[in-house]
């Protein structure tokens, strides 16, 4: 226990300063391991916090946009709108969305949860767009020479192909929404944004720091996470430059006939 | 709808438009900081951007700027700022400045680069210097895309203005936050209409003004790529 000693202050080294004369300000550092061991708690909560409710996002999101852009995809005339609506939520302010959520919904995870799906939609709608639109067209027709229906050839063939595009969608979609979700402290639920805030708030210039700079290891892991399941997903994408040897000969192959007609 | 009331009777008093430190105040503020955070970044990007595409070099450069700003929370940057003694307005522009910069960069690289360079062999080959080639050919075609990047940048900057209002600064976050405080959500729906508004009217001038500085040649290829 340390004593209290009348008329002065007890720093906590054994030494006293007496009343009257003018101690150091504490020190601030912007980086201390002493801080984040000791406030691992609140640091982990807020990272679990943080992690999980951009995963959700992107979950939910995911699931509203394919059926969009499949949409959009196969009725042309539908493009336009689904993409200018996308588009409109995207250019409304994150801040600005929650303050228009939160009257409705309370406070807490839920006009996050809602804002941060908006947002992921625009991304996820476009990429999946700009997939589907890539395939190529000799290789639908081939498909449909097949006898391919409609839906297996969206399941077979087409999804499979704008796959790449999907999944550079979902990354930049989780890298903004890991960064968007510390906005989310003006509703109460900002994951490590709310500890970032709380530092300020404090003075504390570590706990500004650390959060800030775990919210950024967080995006990059999801974003390096997020890869390699697209290198699992996409195992002809992993041989030689892009292309398995048995896609590449069909190339070769598919070129003889090509040049006749050219030349044709 | 109790709050939607609240709120359209919020905005309904004109006192809280023209008092001091009311609506008209903060937007104007709001569009000053706006001001000088794009003018800031576009000082930096705009040059290193024509540059860059010119000489055709630095394209990994801008792509990893842009991803890195992409990881980065702006909210977190802005309290460093703040908390490392550029307090309010300072802290908000700045960081503003530095998220509009990858926008207008990449933007801007991109249409000086991806100049057709027939079009860059026939200003040569007329006898163009290389700066006059920059100025009568590549910069007019490339125009387009720059605007487009202005755009994003200006409408982006509108967009993060408002968290100015959490580290002390002004802007239209400031009736925004006080609102939260004290939880008037009629209030808090009211200012976030204000400014999703604002954000999206400029989106559209800015819109209109993107097809007037396009040359006139150029648009119906601009609108396909838009």
């Amino acid at each position: 226990m340390a004593p209290t000693l009348p008329g002065g202050t007890h720093t906590g080294a054994r030494t006293w300063v007496p009343a009257g004369t003018f101690e150091r300000m504490p020190p601030n550092p912007w980086f201390s391991w002493d801080y984040v061991v000791n406030n691992w708690d609140e640091l982990s909560t807020a990272l679990v916090q943080h992690t999980t409710i951009t995963l959700q996002a992107i979950l939910i999101a995911l699931v509203i946009a394919l059926p969009l852009a499949v949409l959009a995809h196969n009725v042309r005339w539908l493009a336009a709108p689904v993409l200018g609506t996308a588009g409109v939520l995207y250019t409304v302010p994150s801040l600005a969305l929650f303050a228009i959520l939160v009257p409705f919904t309370g406070i807490g995870r839920t006009p996050v949860l809602i804002g941060l799906v908006m947002y992921a939609l625009l991304i996820l709608v476009r990429n999946a767009l700009v997939g589907l639109q890539g395939v190529d067209p000799d290789v639908r027709d081939a498909a449909t020479g097949l006898g391919y229906g409609r839906w297996r050839l969206l399941v077979a063939v087409e999804l499979p192909n704008a796959l790449p595009s999907i999944i550079t969608g979902v990354r930049l979609a989780t890298v903004t929404t890991v960064a968007l979700v510390t906005v989310g402290f003006v509703a109460g639920y900002g994951g490590l944004g709310t500890v970032m805030f709380r530092g300020f708030r404090s003075s504390y210039n570590a706990q500004i720091l650390t959060a800030t700079l775990l919210c950024v290891v967080l995006a990059v892991v999801l974003d390096v996470a997020l890869y390699l399941l697209g290198r699992a997903l996409m195992p002809w994408s992993r041989t030689g430059s892009g292309e398995s040897r048995r896609v590449r000969r069909a190339r070769l192959r598919a070129r003889t006939p090509g040049t006749l007609e050219g030349a044709a | 709808m109790n709050i939607l009331d609240d709120a359209l009777t919020w905005l309904n008093d004109p006192l809280n438009w023209t008092a001091p430190g009311g609506l008209i105040d903060r937007t104007g503020e709001h569009l000053a900081m706006t001001g000088i955070a794009v003018l800031l970044a576009a000082l930096v990007a705009l040059p290193l951007g024509i540059w860059l595409g010119h000489t055709g070099r630095g394209a990994a450069a801008t792509i990893v700027a842009a991803n890195t700003t992409r990881a980065l929370p702006t909210f977190g940057i802005l309290l460093i700022l703040a908390a490392g003694g550029l307090f309010g307005d300072r802290a908000a522009i700045i960081g503003a400045a530095v998220f509009a910069v990858p926008l207008i960069l990449s933007n801007t690289y991109t249409g000086v680069a991806g100049v057709d360079p027939a079009a860059r062999d026939a200003a040569r080959g007329m006898g163009m210097a290389p700066l006059r080639s920059l100025w009568i050919v590549e910069l007019p075609l490339a125009v387009p895309l720059i605007a487009a990047g202005l755009r994003t940048a200006i409408v982006q900057v509108v967009a993060t203005i408002p968290l100015a209002a959490f580290v002390g600064g002004g802007g239209l976050g400031v009736p925004l936050r006080a609102g939260f405080a004290t939880q008037r959500y009629g209030q808090v729906l009211a200012l976030g209409l204000v400014i999703a508004l604002l954000c999206l009217a400029i989106d559209g001038l800015l819109s209109l003004v993107q097809r007037a500085v396009t040359p006139r040649p150029l648009r119906a290829s601009a609108r396909v790529r838009g």
